[in-house]
């Protein structure tokens, strides 16, 4: 009896802080920020529950609208992440050996010692009119005047790609590097030509890889909120820019809220449509 | 071997001069052979002398520095694998694990372009072939190793190849699966009607299924024949100490003549034998000299040696036992040197004790005796 109950305790010791952090910082702050989400002013320091600034969303077109060029602007970067992404990590994993592919590799990681925010200023003092680029072209003749090459949805998705890079090619580098050679060897013994090795052999073996990266890198687009503000400007029209502007602009935080649930809703169903286009489950592509 | 026009229409696969590089490091040196029709062909060799890198450059994975590989009178140097008519059975079998059972065998029918129903046909067919009809819906995961080993072949066999290049194949099976689909290998091979080319470092493997075994070392064959030739008749100490079990002596020759080679050998032992290879043997010379276990006879008493020109006296150090393949260790009582030697299976013998006093014996004619080589480490021991 008293074995059982010292086991209890240690298994409850250990598993308190995993409890205390997602009761603490994840459950409770949604749990309020749903309640916030729910009410309604109808009057001074008078609220009443309802679904207003949910319906809100659905009714301004410029919301709805912004999530939609959100999400479409998200899933084209992360596509594109995931062309880029994939031949370089079929190099560094199949193609190299020892010391260069863990060079390679660690070539990919350098980018993200440097803060994300100073990363962003880095794109800025390149493309901007003034910038780098700009002056390069006019002195080699190129153009005659400054190019303003910030602001705009190009400048955005280089910048979105740059900065997920890293998300695609971790998980890419790991499953392709379990890829026996043999396997791929066999495909082109037996008659294959390059293009059906890849269809039939190298991507079903990297799918879980393949989705888990895109997942993630979605994910992080979605909720990206430096990178369209500073290289796309003011008018970049995405989704995280609304929820802060209702937060901190308009003080309208049952508006941010609803916000908010709606994006972590709304991001989840396309996951869960990609997930069940792809084939995949969400175990088999973590574990 | 390598001129004759009319002789290359016999072989379905000819590697003539064929030599590959790594660096200053030679992988094959120089190596020409032919593989008739419808052959068991081995290449037999201890690990890293060059066999897998020949058979990688008959798939197409690999090219040779120079030389020049034919498939049925063809050269193919510069085909791709995928448009050679060869195929490879991988060390890892490299089944499909993304496909099921059908679907790995369909798969380079479906490269060929075949219509849907000759694809199923030719499935079911070879399902059939390899005793498992019922199990071309299952993953490759749900067969056991000897399963997936004949699924591997199907494979490959469906294509109807010039050639079956067998990398190993048997080398991750228990030795019981092992002694098993040696067997069965040897049957597909008979059905099918393919020429294999089967490259082992596995001395009984080559043995039990070939029908010619090179044996290769060093980037070189130094003999291509019948396994019954290869034990027999070895042309080169490499081969008479790595085909089968040998007990061995090198020495230096008294007298060479048709009668006999005379021997001392290093610890002592005053040795007859007969020469055997290529090298001349001359007085003086360095020599190694082999002696099969059963080909040395065992007794308690002098008189059923007396004989015999080789003789030794010796004392028990241990029995292996391994039912009709046991073997008596016996040391040496003057040298200290330890003999292998095959006990009868009359069980004459099976009162041995550890320590007892024997008498050992065996004629010249099973004494084989080579030019030892100064210029190549031949390595391989008893």
């Amino acid at each position: 009896m008293r074995m059982q109950s010292a086991t209890r305790l240690a298994l409850f010791l250990l598993l308190a802080p995993i409890v205390l952090w997602l009761a603490l910082l994840v459950i409770l702050p949604h749990v309020d920020m749903f309640m916030v989400s729910m009410r309604e002013r109808v009057g001074i320091r008078q609220y009443e529950y309802s679904f207003a600034n949910y319906v809100e969303f659905f009714v301004e077109p410029l919301y709805w609208r912004t999530f939609a060029r959100t999400a479409i602007m998200s899933i084209i970067a992360t596509v594109m992440t995931l062309l880029i992404g994939f031949p370089v990590s079929y190099y560094i994993a199949k193609m190299l050996r020892g010391r260069m592919k863990n060079f390679l590799f660690l070539l990919c990681l350098v980018p993200f010692w440097v803060s994300e925010l100073v990363r962003t200023f880095g794109w800025m003092i390149l493309l901007r009119e003034s910038g780098v680029i700009s002056n390069l072209m006019q002195w080699m003749g190129l153009v005659s005047g400054p190019v303003e090459m910030l602001y705009n949805d190009a400048t955005i998705m280089v910048g979105f790609i740059y900065t997920s890079m890293l998300f695609m090619v971790v998980p890419l580098v790991s499953t392709l590097d379990s890829l026996d050679d043999s396997l791929v060897e066999a495909g082109y013994d037996l008659g294959g030509n390059a293009f059906t090795v890849l269809r039939t052999i190298i991507i079903p073996h990297a799918m879980p890889g393949i989705v888990s990266g895109c997942i993630v890198v979605f994910m992080l687009t979605l909720g990206n909120y430096l990178t369209p503000v500073l290289l796309g400007g003011k008018d970049s029209l995405w989704f995280t820019e609304q929820i802060y502007t209702q937060f901190i602009t308009r003080f309208n935080w049952e508006q941010g809220a609803a916000f908010g649930f709606l994006l972590l809703g709304l991001s989840s169903l396309i996951v869960w449509a990609g997930l069940r286009l792809s084939r995949q489950t969400l175990s088999q592509t973590m574990g | 071997m390598t001129d004759a026009t009319d002789e290359s229409e016999l072989y379905d696969l000819e590697c003539r001069n064929l030599v590959r590089t790594f660096g200053a490091f030679i992988a094959v040196d120089d190596v020409s052979f032919g593989v008739p029709r419808g052959d068991f062909f081995s290449i037999l060799g201890p690990s890293g002398c060059g066999k897998t890198t020949i058979l990688r450059m008959m798939a197409g994975f690999d090219r040779p520095t120079s030389g020049d590989i034919l498939i049925k009178g063809k050269s193919v140097v510069d085909v791709p694998p995928n448009r050679r008519p060869v195929n490879m059975v991988f060390q890892q079998l490299a089944l499909f694990p993304m496909m099921t059972v059908a679907e790995n065998i369909a798969y380079g029918l479906v490269r060929k372009g075949l219509n849907k129903t000759d694809i199923a046909d030719k499935v079911k067919s070879a399902l059939g072939r390899i005793g498992l009809p019922t199990s071309g819906g299952k993953s490759i995961k749900q067969l056991s190793g000897g399963q997936q080993q004949r699924v591997a072949i199907a494979r490959c066999l469906v294509l109807e190849p010039a050639a079956l290049l067998l990398d190993e194949p048997l080398g991750a099976l228990d030795l019981k699966l092992r002694e098993h689909m040696k067997v069965e290998l040897k049957k597909m091979q008979d059905q099918f009607g393919t020429t294999f080319v089967y490259i082992t470092h596995d001395q009984s493997e080559a043995l039990v299924m070939s029908n010619h075994v090179a044996v290769m070392n060093k980037g070189r064959f130094e003999q291509i024949g019948s396994p019954q030739d290869l034990y027999y008749h070895p042309d080169t100490a490499f081969v008479a100490g790595f085909v089968g079990d040998t007990n061995r002596w090198h020495g230096r020759v008294e007298s060479a003549d048709a009668s006999g080679v005379k021997v001392v050998s290093a610890d002592g032992v005053n040795l007859i034998a007969t020469a055997a290879g290529k090298t001349p043997l001359v007085q003086g010379g360095e020599v190694d000299i082999f002696v099969r276990p059963e080909s040395v006879v065992i007794a308690t008493g002098e008189e059923r040696v007396s004989g015999m020109e080789n003789r030794i006296e010796g004392d028990l150090v241990s029995i292996l036992f391994n039912g009709a393949n046991s073997r008596a260790l016996i040391r040496d009582r003057h040298t200290g040197g330890e003999l292998d030697v095959a006990l009868p299976q009359t069980g004459e013998f099976s009162h041995l004790k550890r320590g007892q006093a024997v008498h050992l014996g065996w004629g010249k004619a099973q004494a084989k005796a080579f030019a030892a080589d100064a210029r190549r480490d031949q390595g391989v021991g008893t």
